[in-house]
């Protein structure tokens, strides 16, 4: 790929397609017997895409390696029966419901910490948080896997720092200054090793209600916190605007 | 049945049990906590900074090249932690004659702002010349024996580092490069070489396909490598990582060179070869690009826009000799 950024910087590698070579990660994978787990949240009216996510996620999230979905919802009546792959598991975990879809994504975050610290630090090795309302069509393989990984946003790779949707009002905890900003991360597909992960949502966490108790909301929510976190933190590995295209572009 | 006729062994059966059953206890890994504020260029998705050359690997491993990383930003995340580099060398007979030149080049260009400790080998320490070092900077003379033969000599550099690193530098260390004497730096080396596992690319291979590198092709050898595979041809001047990963690298290269010895072969570029063979089955982390290890009787291409370790122009049958 000569046409796109491979490595940043401070050299992580980006995740596009034509830049690696699958076998030979499968091999180093398997050799060190990890387990990684997805954490996914079906609130709401969101419950609808539970069927759509789960389905394609078991046919092509790291097939032939083991993964835990961890699926998050308010509704758990409605999981109908859903066929796992023998390496898979899926764990379902009823939550409070919301008033507020803000409430709802702001609590992801300290949700996932929470969990981090209480069970998933025991059952995972790595773990990425995937929105719910994607579908896969395409398989998405250990290419991932590395201690803290952000995803481009499709929205806003070829921006300008100035003209992308950081929050830009110094009285969030999410603010980013004038003339700083790497990339634009999508809150949609992020997480790397469980230790890191959990770093990143307690960070996030604490942002949020900070900006909570100082009546402010941070422009895109988790997503805003996201990215200062990012600026600070910066990723080991970054994946391509491949790996969460949304639809509507 | 001696692989080359020519060259004669010292018999040598037994690993170094002593050795090999060491258990070390290593410093903590110090793991970047922080990226500080800093002010630079965006990095834009569609414009990658060098489009002629391949900068990552197919395992994802970043190969190393001016222009793809900001050094700026490097420095500020691995300074703050504090890292002592160490770098291992070889004087043995007239190769002392290269360390004040090593050394005075590697004081103005390898790892300006860190803590390094350089640990010269030599059989004849009376000859290595004294040199101005920076603050936080030490050099460590290191006897060890001379063998009767240059390749003899190549090819115990793994078991002396190995040796070194199990009796020493595991405690003094966080990153080991080891390094070949009789070369020069000419510009700077810094924190972009530093990862888990790091090769250099020889500066004769990287522009020819893979069928023509130089591996040991012999079946018999435990350094094999089959027509078809490898990916890289990496010179045995440059290699180095976590004090932890060239410890165990350096031990398996012994085993494959000791292996070769109870069969009576010598590997075609001797731990060179082995060097190879073990980082096709363990890819290294990060590969640097040939502009870390230049051979001086190259013209330079296009591609290589900056040389920062480069050989010394010598005589090499009077100085083997």
């Amino acid at each position: 790929r000569r046409d796109v950024l491979v490595l940043t910087p401070w050299l992580a590698p980006i995740v596009w397609e034509g830049t690696f070579n699958r076998d030979i990660l499968n091999a180093q994978y398997k050799q060190k017997n990890l387990v990684t787990g997805v954490v996914t949240f079906a609130l709401k009216t969101y419950w609808f895409f539970i069927e759509g996510f789960m389905s394609s996620a078991n046919k092509y999230f790291l097939a032939g390696h083991q993964v835990n979905f961890y699926l998050f919802t308010d509704n758990p009546e409605h999981i109908s029966h859903l066929q796992m792959a023998p390496e898979n598991q899926l764990f379902v975990i009823p939550v409070w419901n919301h008033s507020q879809w803000q409430d709802i994504s702001i609590s992801h975050m300290g949700i996932i910490s929470r969990y981090i610290r209480s069970q998933f630090q025991y059952e995972v090795d790595y773990l990425y948080s995937i929105d719910i309302n994607v579908q896969l069509f395409e398989h998405i393989g250990v290419e991932i896997i590395d201690t803290l990984v952000g995803t481009i946003s499709s929205w806003q790779y070829t921006t300008r720092r100035e003209r992308k949707s950081y929050e830009t009002r110094t009285e969030s905890q999410a603010a980013i200054p004038k003339g700083e900003g790497d990339f634009y991360y999508t809150a949609g597909f992020y997480g790397g090793s469980v230790a890191e992960v959990y770093k990143l949502t307690r960070a996030c966490f604490k942002g949020v209600m900070k900006d909570r108790e100082n009546g402010i909301e941070a422009r895109w929510h988790d997503e805003s916190h996201l990215n200062r976190y990012l600026l600070y933190h910066k990723p080991t590995r970054l994946l391509s605007p491949e790996y969460y295209w949304d639809e509507e572009l | 049945i001696l692989g080359n006729g020519k060259v004669h062994y010292l018999p040598y059966y037994l690993p170094c049990p002593k050795i090999f059953s060491m258990k070390l206890q290593y410093t903590e890994e110090k793991l970047i906590q922080l990226f500080p504020q800093l002010f630079y260029q965006q990095p834009r998705v569609l414009a990658p900074k060098r489009q002629d050359v391949l900068t990552v690997t197919p395992w994802l491993a970043p190969i190393v090249w001016e222009g793809t990383f900001n050094s700026e930003i490097l420095d500020s995340a691995y300074r703050p932690l504090n890292l002592t580099i160490g770098v291992t060398a070889f004087a043995i007979g007239k190769y002392t004659r290269f360390v004040g030149h090593f050394l005075e080049s590697a004081e103005k260009h390898f790892m300006k702002g860190y803590r390094v400790n350089y640990y010269i080998f030599t059989d004849n320490p009376e000859t290595i010349p004294d040199v101005q070092l920076q603050p936080g900077r030490r050099f460590v003379v290191v006897p060890i024996k001379k063998y009767p033969s240059w390749q003899e000599i190549s090819m115990r550099r793994m078991e002396a580092i190995n040796k070194h690193i199990a009796e020493t530098s595991h405690q003094e260390v966080d990153y080991l490069f080891c390094l070949d004497i009789d070369m020069v730096f000419y510009n700077a080396w810094g924190p972009e070489t530093l990862g888990d596992i790091v090769a250099a690319i020889h500066p004769g291979y990287f522009n020819v396909p893979r069928s023509q590198f130089p591996y040991e092709r012999r079946s018999s050898s435990a350094a094999y490598i089959p027509d078809g595979t490898g990916d890289f041809y990496y010179g045995g001047a440059v290699f180095g990582g976590l004090v932890k990963k060239v410890y165990e690298f350096t031990k398996a290269c012994h085993m494959t060179i000791l292996t070769d010895k109870a069969n009576g072969i010598m590997a075609a570029w001797q731990e060179e070869s082995h060097l190879n063979r073990h980082f096709l089955s363990h890819k290294p982390s990060k590969v640097l690009s040939p502009e870390y290890l230049w051979d001086d009787r190259k013209p330079k291409p296009p591609e290589i826009h900056l040389i920062r370790f480069s050989t010394v122009a010598k005589n090499y049958k009077e100085i083997r000799n």
